[in-house]
C-alpha cells in the first residue's frame, strides 16, 4: 500500500526561494503539475486550489503548482490570481521534474495536468493525471489526505 | 495506490435546503455552481434563461454558490445577499438582478439592488455585516469542491458533470440526451 518514493527535487518557486521536497518531509505534498500560466478562464485550476488551500490545510499539507513557465511568469501570475502556495519553475532543464514523475508532455513541451499527494515520509500514495483539457478538481485530492488521515489515527 | 477516474458525479443531493426552480418532478435536473461576479457565470446566464423557456415543464434548475472569493472581491457578498433574498422570498429575483448587475456589484450596490426588491434593507445589511450566510455559501462550495467542480460556472445533468461547453445548444443537446437516457 506504500507506494513508490517520490523522485526527490529542488525548484525555485515565485519568489526566487529554492524549495525542495525532501524538506517538506513530516507533511503530506501535492503536487499539481499543470501545462501552463494564464489560462483563459475564471477559476482555473490554480486559482481553484487556491479557494480550496483552508480544506488542504486542515490535512497538514502543503501545496506545490509545477509548470515549465519560468519564475518571473510564475511571478506575475501568483499576483494577479492573488495565490497563497508556491508555483514552482521546471523550467532549467526545462520539464526535468515533470519527467521524473513521468508526466512530460514531450510533443508540447509542457507537463500533464497531473496531481500526486505524497505522504509524510515522501511516499507517491495517490496519482491522476486529467485529459489535458480538463480541470480536474479537488475532490480527488482531498479524498487522498482523506484516506492518508484515516490511516495516521488508526 | 488509488486512480481517482470516474466521471465526476454530484455528491449532495438536490433538496429542499436549494434555490430551484421548475418542477420537482421533471425528468431532468440541471445544477449550476457559480460565481456572480464570474463574466463566464454572466454569459452563461441569459443562456441558462433560454434553455428553461425552451424546456419549460422537462427541466428543473438549481443554483449553487461557488464563490471564487480571491480573484473576485464582491462575490462572497454577492452570494450572501442572494442567501439574505431567499430568506424574504426572493432569491430568484435576486439571482437575476445580481447578473444583471455584475459591473458594480459593491456593498453599496448590493443594497441598492434589496431596495429594488423590495426586501428589508436593514435585514439584509445587518446580515452581510454580521456574516449571517456565510456558512451556507461555504457549505454549497464545498458541496462543489467535493462533486467535482473545476471552475465556474460547472453545470450537472442529472448528477453527473457536463464537461461540454455550455452554449445554448450545446447545454440543449445535452440535457434532451439525459432526457432520452431515462
Amino acid at each position: 500500500m506504500r507506494g513508490e518514493p517520490a523522485p526527490d527535487f529542488a525548484l525555485p518557486s515565485a519568489d526566487g526561494q529554492r524549495i525542495a521536497l525532501r524538506d517538506l518531509r513530516g507533511s503530506p505534498v501535492i503536487l499539481a503539475f499543470y501545462p501552463a500560466d494564464w489560462s483563459p478562464v475564471c477559476g482555473d485550476q490554480m486559482s481553484l486550489y487556491n479557494e480550496v488551500l483552508p480544506e488542504f490545510e486542515r490535512y497538514g499539507a502543503r501545496l506545490l503548482g509545477i509548470s515549465v513557465d519560468g519564475m518571473w511568469c510564475h511571478r506575475a501570475f501568483t499576483e494577479n490570481r492573488k495565490l497563497h502556495f508556491p508555483l514552482l519553475a521546471d523550467f532549467e532543464p526545462k520539464g526535468d521534474v515533470a519527467r521524473r514523475y513521468g508526466v512530460y508532455r514531450e510533443r508540447d513541451g509542457t507537463t500533464e495536468r497531473a496531481l500526486f499527494v505524497i505522504d509524510a515520509d515522501g511516499f507517491i500514495r495517490w496519482r491522476y493525471v486529467s485529459p489535458i483539457d480538463v480541470n480536474p478538481g479537488a475532490d480527488g485530492i482531498l479524498e487522498a489526505l482523506e484516506a492518508l488521515n484515516a490511516e495516521v489515527s488508526k | 495506490m488509488s486512480k481517482h477516474a470516474h466521471v465526476a458525479q454530484l455528491t449532495v443531493a438536490v433538496s429542499d435546503r436549494d434555490h430551484t426552480i421548475g418542477p420537482a418532478d421533471a425528468p431532468v435536473t440541471l445544477v449550476e455552481y457559480g460565481d456572480y461576479e464570474c463574466p463566464y457565470c454572466g454569459r452563461a446566464f441569459p443562456i441558462v434563461q433560454e434553455v428553461r423557456r425552451r424546456l419549460g415543464d422537462r427541466l428543473r434548475f438549481v443554483f449553487r454558490n461557488f464563490p471564487l472569493t480571491q480573484i473576485h472581491e464582491h462575490a462572497e457578498h454577492a452570494a450572501e445577499v442572494a442567501e439574505a433574498a431567499a430568506a424574504q422570498g426572493k432569491f430568484w429575483p435576486m439571482h437575476d438582478w445580481l447578473y444583471r448587475h455584475q459591473f458594480a456589484l459593491d456593498d453599496d450596490a448590493l443594497l441598492e439592488g434589496a431596495g429594488e426588491l423590495e426586501l428589508d434593507v436593514a435585514s439584509v445589511r445587518r446580515a452581510l455585516a454580521d456574516g449571517t450566510y456565510r456558512a451556507r455559501v461555504r457549505d454549497d462550495f464545498m458541496s462543489g469542491i467535493k462533486s467535482g467542480v473545476n471552475g465556474t460556472p460547472t453545470f450537472y445533468i442529472n448528477d453527473v458533470r457536463h464537461d461540454a461547453g455550455y452554449d445554448t445548444a450545446t447545454l440543449l443537446a445535452a440535457i434532451e440526451q439525459a432526457e432520452l437516457a431515462l
